[in-house]
């Protein structure tokens, strides 16, 4: 438990020291919030919702990619990287249990998106009065299955690529077009008909679909497409990950 | 005299290539024990098999009593490893690393005083990035050594050293001895091998070609000690020739060099040259040491 809970302390301790991941985890989240709530603000629109506005769609989509940020960006590289610099192989000279390692590394990505999606919704809050969820044990269980489904496939990649350059550059191109397409930069109602349905392919789609659903205080039940979506993803590319996992 | 490792028959093939083959030998307890030879020798391949990191094909191996594939965790906690080219995060602190590696263990020694007698008590807060190469082995040292471990494992810890922090690096190695504990170590170094361990086995090819104290092997070769000097003017070799011990000279523009053998030879030639009334220069004394060995068992030079 000890050892459990002092490696998740120093993964995240790493994961923030990383320049790069700490931007676009922490703080690319909070740019995109301000620019484009200073473009459309909160107040409710009568025509398209006469009880949420711009921001309280926006939020809960903007934790959808803070969980494929972690999922795509980080975790491809920083697993290969542990690989191809024998990190690991050093930890597995040690007692350290593989199931301890990977436990504290999941707890780490959970710390992770916890951490963005509370200084997100604080900023929403502060700054746009943001409605907050009425349920926030749904909105933590979405967010966990999201954030468990884009890590899942990011071990997938780093298990599959050959060397981190490699897991870096396969991470990006899924990550970008779910940047721009599935509606966390610009909103989907944005988008033609027909680009809007070829982001129902792309799981960051399910993502914001499930995140808003739950914030705004939708059933568990409901949304089943997208729960089968994340949860079919995280279990598949978990699997297919342990299958491929090498220590060097 | 206790056994701390036992190899038995070790066998090892990475597709049609064999790394290791037929490789038999017993570490003693407390000794600094040396597998040596060239990059590629399988070296590496026999360490990380002691250390139940790779599987081997075929053998039996028994660290502590211990078999390394079926019992790795309970051996685990009784070694200490030093891996070739391993790292850890780069913006890792020192003393994260050492209080992380110290939560592995369920028995593990203070690290504040290992870091101490390494030389980087003042490097504590420093990232790991920031570390020299010498600064990084000596961490690994530290990590090597934080759960008091029976046996330790140092994979090639000298290379990238320089000469000087190699020196006092084997006197570090020495001080690791010398709290009872065994140190199994690989080295590409015929010096290092030479100045540090207490026996040594030579590998070559992934097979074992010696197995002796480097003074042993050295000796068994019966190899010349050569004499080299600067002469000025002509010299005959006859003066030397027929001392005790010299078996023949050579001699090139104003360079000589005198072969023979016996612990009299140097001072029976050098007094031998003073009476004859030829001042000698530059002299150098060329012992026959384990490149030698590898030279002689081989048939070719370990660098090549």
């Amino acid at each position: 438990m000890k050892t459990l809970s002092k490696l998740t302390w120093v993964q995240f301790k790493l994961y923030i020291r990383e320049p790069m991941a700490f931007f676009f985890t922490l703080v690319f989240p909070i740019l995109l919030l301000i620019l484009f709530g200073a473009a459309f603000g909160n107040e409710p629109d009568p025509a398209i919702n006469p009880q949420y506005g711009f921001v309280d769609f926006y939020v809960p989509s903007l934790l959808a990619l803070i969980a494929g940020t972690v999922g795509l960006m980080s975790v491809p590289v920083k697993t290969a990287a542990e690989r191809e610099y024998k990190v690991l192989k050093r930890y597995r000279a040690t007692p350290l249990s593989p199931l301890t390692f990977i436990s504290a590394d999941v707890l780490n990505n959970l710390l992770v998106n916890l951490s963005g999606a509370v200084l997100t919704v604080i900023v929403g809050w502060l700054v746009y009065q943001l409605a907050m969820p009425e349920n926030i044990l749904t909105v933590a269980l979405a967010l966990i299955v999201a954030a468990l489904a884009f890590a899942s496939l990011g071990y997938l990649i780093a298990a599959l690529a050959p060397t981190t350059r490699i897991a870096q550059v396969v991470g990006m191109v899924l990550f970008f077009p779910m940047l721009f397409l599935s509606g966390v930069s610009l909103p989907r109602e944005m988008f033609p008909h027909w680009m809007q349905q070829l982001s129902e392919f792309l799981p960051m789609t399910h993502a914001v679909d499930l995140l808003q659903g739950m914030w705004f205080g939708d059933s568990v039940g409901s949304h089943g497409v997208a729960w089968l979506v994340l949860l079919g993803m995280a279990v598949v590319s978990a699997g297919l990950g342990t299958r491929f996992f090498r220590w060097e | 005299m206790a056994t701390a490792i036992s190899v038995r028959n070790l066998h090892k093939r990475y597709g049609d290539v064999v790394a290791v083959e037929d490789v038999s030998f017993d570490v003693e307890v407390g000794e600094i024990f040396g597998l040596v030879g060239p990059n590629g020798a399988g070296k590496t391949t026999t360490i990380e098999s002691i250390e139940g990191l790779r599987q081997p094909d075929g053998g039996t191996i028994r660290v502590l009593g211990l078999d390394p594939q079926a019992e790795g965790y309970a051996l685990r906690q009784r070694i200490g490893v030093q891996l070739q080219e391993a790292e850890l995060p780069a913006r890792l602190k020192v003393w994260e690393a050492c209080d992380l590696f110290a939560t592995f263990y369920e028995r593990s020694i203070p690290w504040a005083p290992l870091l101490e007698e390494m030389g980087l008590d003042g490097k504590r807060n420093t990232y790991i990035s920031k570390l020299s190469g010498g600064q990084k082995q000596r961490l690994y040292i530290v990590l090597a050594l934080i759960s008091d471990p029976d046996v330790v494992f140092l994979d090639e810890l000298t290379t990238g050293l320089d000469p000087q922090a190699r020196r006092v690096m084997w006197d570090r190695v020495r001080a690791i001895r010398d709290q009872g504990k065994t140190v199994f170590l690989t080295t590409h170094f015929m010096e290092e091998a030479e100045a540090l361990c207490d026996r040594v086995t030579i590998l070559n090819e992934g097979r074992i070609i010696a197995l002796d104290t480097p003074d042993n092997l050295v000796r068994s070769l019966n190899a010349e000690t050569r004499l080299v000097f600067s002469v000025d003017g002509p010299f005959d070799p006859a003066i030397v020739c027929g001392l005790d011990g010299v078996t023949r000279v050579t001699q090139t523009d104003n360079q000589a060099v005198v072969f023979g053998r016996g612990d009299r030879l140097v001072s029976q030639v050098v007094l031998a040259l003073e009476n004859g009334g030829h001042p000698i220069r530059d002299l150098r004394v060329e012992r026959p040491n384990l490149d030698d060995v590898f030279l002689t068992l081989t048939g070719k030079e370990i660098r090549d």
